[in-house]
């Protein structure tokens, strides 16, 4: 386990740059923060002995993922985002709702007093041999579906991404017919 | 503990010393290894005072590659572009370089070392899921270059950050199913345990090192490694003759600098990994811990102290791994570079088919044996 300190440098470097998500302007800072966050929370995961989890999360989302997402930022050709203009009383209205949520967790948190029971953990917690067995036996199911799932998404994306190439005779009659 | 946290410490700062006086050492043999396959001369000027021509000897260019070149690189101006963002622009070299030099911490250099009552493992951080580790730092390799070439406010260099970035994702795939492949034979992945399964011999006298059960694996993962450290015929995100220099069009100095020695560490890690995973670490064929034991009838043994065979195994290690970045190096100046769109069949239709195929192979032979080699 890590010790204290550890761990509350790490969550406050979380809070941190997920706050720098949000409140950037130029949206490849904003995506330089989140893969900040997303590392932190794989080594969040790893100090907690989650590690198979903690390097799993790095290599999806933060060496995947997040490369997407740059794509996806070039490829739009997003640029830093001018001051939002929306209305005022649709801002104020938000406001109020964020600042209701925030009251609403505070008083969970605080009144109902978080104990959660401390859990002797198994020695192969987190390991990736106790990770496999649990989702070839008690979660085989569920991860089969999943995949099949993922399966038939990335087949659907290659469907519709898809175009229909055409012949040179075929071209040659279209660009006729548009003329 | 203070005991422990000394011997760490030591560990991780002689393994990466290792590692970056390779990665020097392998810019002078880039280029006088260029100049003679190209039949030139190559670096050849600077000297310390005349000192190697008084003695008589032919100037190699050792002082060219690693003093004069690097003191010059560090010592210019650090050139930013106007409209380059310099936040990212600054941190993109160094985002490029990090990761490559820690995923060294979980190479396995040696075997145990005895210091008087002290056991150390010759490795800086001994990891249970090292292999993960190696995958997942290795992912996050292209922010550096992908952020170099977009911060630049220029558009070779965009053009060349986005080429890397798509070559990049689309090699660690290939390279995965390679690392998969091997770690399914193994069935750990622990890269010192990976390291110790290859000891020992088949039949008497063949060595069991990696490349015998894994072939195809070996090839997938030299081929996709050498493709992610972007160089010919890889080269696509600074191909010179269309994007000026790709992604570092618009370094200068010692970040340039910086952008060159992580290729150059590139080399090394697939070097190390290939070494690892196929040619036995830091085994030496019929090397025990008391010994020689040479094969044949009689077998003859030659009794060691245990000192010298981590010696040994360690020198061992070293000259595996400069073999397989000569290699890459012979490569690069051998073979023309590739075109974008055969680079992306190459990697899509040809190294990912074929290392699922080899993977599911692999699954079953161990499944149907239930053997580790």
């Amino acid at each position: 386990m890590m010790p204290l300190w550890l761990f509350a440098f790490l969550a406050a470097l979380a809070v941190f740059s997920a706050l720098g998500v949000v409140l950037q302007q130029n949206p490849v800072h904003c995506l330089l923060s989140l893969a900040l966050t997303l590392v932190d929370m794989g080594v969040l995961f790893i100090g907690l002995r989650a590690e198979t989890v903690g390097f799993l999360q790095t290599i999806i989302y933060v060496g995947a993922i997040m490369v997407l997402f740059l794509f996806v930022i070039w490829l739009l050709n997003l640029q830093a985002d001018a001051p939002s203009t929306g209305r005022l009383a649709f801002k104020f209205l938000c406001m109020i709702g964020a600042a209701a949520i925030a009251a609403e967790l505070f008083l969970f948190f605080f009144g109902v007093g978080v104990t959660a029971p401390r859990i002797a953990t198994p020695v192969e917690y987190g390991s990736i041999e106790s990770l496999a067995h649990l989702l070839f036996t008690d979660y085989l199911i569920a991860f089969e579906v999943t995949s099949l799932l993922l399966l038939a998404a990335i087949a659907g994306a290659i469907g519709l991404a898809r175009r229909t190439i055409l012949s040179p005779s075929q071209a040659v009659q279209n660009s006729r017919l548009e003329q | 503990v203070p005991t422990e946290l000394l011997i760490g410490a030591i560990k991780a700062i002689v393994i990466l010393v290792l590692v970056l006086m390779l990665t020097g050492s392998l810019l002078w043999f880039e280029r006088k290894g260029a100049a003679l396959i190209q039949d030139r001369i190559g670096a050849n000027r600077a000297a310390v005072f005349g000192l190697g021509r008084r003695l008589g000897l032919p100037n190699l260019g050792l002082v060219n590659t690693l003093l004069a070149d690097p003191l010059k690189l560090f010592t210019k101006e650090d050139f930013v572009p106007d409209g380059a963002d310099h936040f990212v622009h600054g941190l993109a070299p160094f985002l490029a370089l990090f990761p490559v030099l820690i995923a060294f911490a979980v190479v396995p250099i040696g075997d145990v070392l005895r210091i008087g009552s002290h056991l150390v493992d010759l490795q800086a951080a001994p990891l249970n899921l090292g292999g993960l580790y190696v995958l997942a730092v290795l992912g996050l390799g292209v922010y550096g270059i992908a952020l170099g070439g977009w911060a630049s406010n220029n558009r070779w260099a965009l053009l060349g950050g986005i080429r890397a970035s798509a070559q990049m994702v689309s090699y660690e795939i290939a390279m995965s199913l390679a690392f998969l492949s091997v770690v399914v034979t193994y069935g750990t992945l622990d890269l010192q345990s990976i390291c110790r399964m290859q000891g020992g011999v088949w039949f008497g006298w063949l060595p069991r090192w990696g490349i015998l059960v894994q072939p195809i694996g070996f090839l997938l993962l030299l081929i996709s490694g050498m493709a992610e450290s972007k160089r010919v015929p890889f080269d696509l995100p600074e191909s010179e003759s269309e994007l000026v220099a790709g992604y570092f069009t618009e370094y200068s100095g010692g970040k340039q600098a910086v952008f060159m020695m992580t290729d150059f560490a590139e080399v090394v890690l697939v070097a190390v990994l290939v070494t690892l995973f196929f040619f036995g670490g830091w085994q030496i064929p019929w090397l025990y811990r008391d010994g020689f034991h040479f094969p044949g009838p009689h077998g003859a043994f030659l009794r060691l102290p245990a000192l010298l065979v981590s010696i040994i195994q360690i020198i061992a290690f070293w000259i595996k791994v400069v073999f397989f970045c000569c290699f890459q190096i012979l490569v690069r100046w051998t073979l023309p570079r590739l075109r974008y769109d055969q680079l992306m069949r190459f990697g899509w239709k040809g190294l990912v088919p074929i290392g699922i195929a080899n993977l599911i192979g692999t699954a079953l032979v161990v499944a149907a044996t239930g053997a580790k080699p």
